[in-house]
């Protein structure tokens, strides 16, 4: 187990630099400048900032001292935001995302495994058929979707909430963060359901059965632990996703979190931004997906086995 | 018995079953009629999708307009339709790439199998693990927002499940009998791929391209609401909604109609992907 930690650790610094190479230099291929603006600037001062800035040396140049500071846990001053420095800003953003995201997973795994499991329960009747019916349609409501709507009938028509904003917690959270929630808890409830619904079928829940365990028993230590497979699986990359801030809720929200600010970073061709937030994008996501493997090995020992290898 | 009549009684399987699930056979129709519809935009739409009216603006529906007009007063409906089209052709052409990327792919490891296997399967799993949208939206940026790299960017990214499935699918075919028969025949290796083990992942391939489709749509959907897709002022169905969104609170009907028609199609797709997956399986 130990030994499949380390080696998946090893294994996750290559893809780091990886897309950390790769988007170091995709950035600088898109077409202009950190320092155009949509008033023209001076030719002298663009050159200026540059110089300052270290852009006017050549690629390579720019990528090692990248890799050095990166080294050091520096990751440089933002361009577009003359004083701060990257490390600040993701801190203030991260923190806001990281709030609506953990309000969203906890929204997405309770309403997710109620209805999954409620919805096993009854595989055949028509409350099951409701259930999953349900279930499909919160995914055919995406955020850019469930969004508006939502914002329409709650803030604009029955006034209950804020439109957008990110000022009086927790009552502006509830929205943005149910939007997000949705789409996942519909995809945790449809893995939750057919995982239950497949392993109840099996052999070996007979064979529990046979010598006497208990319904509870069955459930909880039979079948779980090979049900939940692929919703733990599923949690990872999504947890990374809910807690890194979502790009389309945190715009229709208007919340200064971090999806949003990626984007509006990655119009302004704020290099060093850019790259801290993939950075901090990709590092999430490596340890959520390292998370749930390592979870699974421990739920399922038939897992661990084949880590052994 | 060849493997083309296992083949066609599969897909026999599949049709009986949409006819049988009344719902998922509605939503087949829907689907085949709400895509007809978008591609024939050019000859039914009642305007051109940029046809501007500033003296009307924005109007709730009416006859002129049964969907109404937006701020520009351009008819909603014509622009429903021509976004359909994008949003149809994406669906299609991106996941004709992602099956094209992802059946050879998947095909490739799986015949190969031992160590060329893991290791082309480990690379799959590194992908999988990467930040994909974050990539996406890169591209969008670094190479401008042409409709042909959507198509691209989006298969590019959507492969990996059907590589999975794929080659999942040929190493159980592989150490079929039949296939053993073949190679005992004389069958070259391209020659048993094409010929069985193609035809008899044809089912596999038809479930995953049908699930890859929503969310293939979802994705353009997404970039065109951040603004990273389709060009102003071409709609697509994203573009329509973060418009509609943008002025809801004085025009509801931007948003509604634009959304409804969205999510049913995504709807119409994952349900009738869902009746083709349980009869296969």
């Amino acid at each position: 187990m130990i030994k499949y930690f380390a080696r998946r650790l090893c294994e996750a610094v290559p893809v780091f630099l990886l897309i950390v190479t790769a988007v170091f230099f995709m950035v600088r291929f898109v077409p202009g400048g950190p320092f155009d603006r949509e008033r023209p600037v001076a030719p002298e001062t663009i050159e200026a900032l540059n110089a300052y800035y270290g852009l006017d040396k050549p690629l390579y140049a720019q990528y090692f001292s990248f890799l050095k500071n990166l080294a050091h846990g520096e990751l440089g001053p933002s361009y577009k935001y003359p004083g701060w420095s990257v490390n600040e800003i993701l801190a203030e953003k991260a923190a806001v995302s990281l709030q609506l995201g953990a309000f969203a997973l906890i929204i997405a795994l309770a309403i997710g495994f109620s209805v999954g499991f409620a919805a096993a329960a009854f595989p055949k009747g028509k409350i099951g058929a409701a259930l999953s019916g349900i279930s499909l349609i919160g995914i055919c409501l995406p955020a850019f979707v469930l969004g508006p709507i939502l914002i329409l009938i709650f803030s604009l028509k029955l006034k209950w909430f804020n439109a957008m904003g990110w000022n009086s917690l927790p009552t502006d959270a509830i929205l943005p963060a149910f939007t997000l929630a949705l789409f996942y808890a519909a995809w945790i409830a449809r893995l939750v359901r057919s995982g239950v619904v497949e392993e109840k079928g099996r052999q070996y829940v007979r064979t529990a059965y046979a010598k006497g365990a208990s319904g509870k028993r069955v459930y909880l230590v039979h079948i779980m632990r090979n049900a939940l497979e692929p919703t733990i699986s599923y949690l990872g990359p999504a947890a990374a996703g809910l807690l890194t801030g979502s790009f389309v809720v945190e715009t229709i929200f208007q919340i200064p979190g971090l999806g949003r600010f990626f984007i509006s970073s990655a119009l302004d061709n704020d290099y060093t931004m850019i790259m801290g937030c993939v950075m901090l994008y990709a590092a999430f996501i490596i340890a959520f997906n390292l998370l749930s493997d390592l979870i699974l090995a421990a739920v399922n020992p038939r897992i661990a086995k084949e880590m052994k290898k | 018995m060849t493997a083309y009549s296992q083949n066609d009684s599969a897909f026999a399987r599949i049709r009986a079953r949409l006819f049988a699930d009344k719902l998922a056979l509605a939503c087949f129709f829907f689907l085949a009629a709400t895509a007809l519809l978008c591609f024939c935009a050019p000859l039914i739409a009642p305007y051109p999708y940029d046809a501007q009216n500033l003296e009307l603006g924005a109007s709730a529906p009416s006859l002129a307009h049964w969907l109404g007009t937006d701020m520009m007063g351009r008819d909603i409906l014509s622009r429903i339709l021509y976004g359909g089209r994008i949003s149809f052709a994406v669906g299609f052409l991106a996941t004709g790439v992602a099956v094209l990327i992802g059946v050879s792919y998947g095909m490739a490891s799986g015949m190969a199998g031992g160590r060329t296997d893991a290791v082309m399967m480990r690379i799959v799993d590194i992908i999988y693990s990467l930040p994909f949208t974050i990539f996406v939206i890169l591209l969008m940026l670094a190479f401008g927002r042409s409709i042909w790299l959507i198509f691209v960017a989006i298969g590019a990214v959507e492969w990996l499940t059907m590589a999975r499935i794929v080659r999942a699918s040929t190493l159980d075919i592989k150490s079929r009998q039949f296939v053993e028969a073949a190679t005992a025949l004389g069958q070259s290796r391209a020659g048993i791929m094409i010929k069985h083990i193609l035809p008899n992942c044809a089912g596999a391939i038809l479930v995953c391209a049908t699930l890859t489709m929503p969310s293939v749509m979802l994705l353009e959907a997404f970039l065109s609401f951040l603004g990273l897709g389709v060009q102003a002022p071409l709609p697509s169905w994203g573009s329509l909604v973060k418009d509609g969104a943008e002025y809801m609170e004085d025009a509801a009907w931007l948003l509604i109609s634009p959304a409804l028609v969205f999510s049913a199609t995504l709807y119409a797709l994952n349900r009738v992907g869902e009746a083709i997956s349980e009869e296969h399986d």
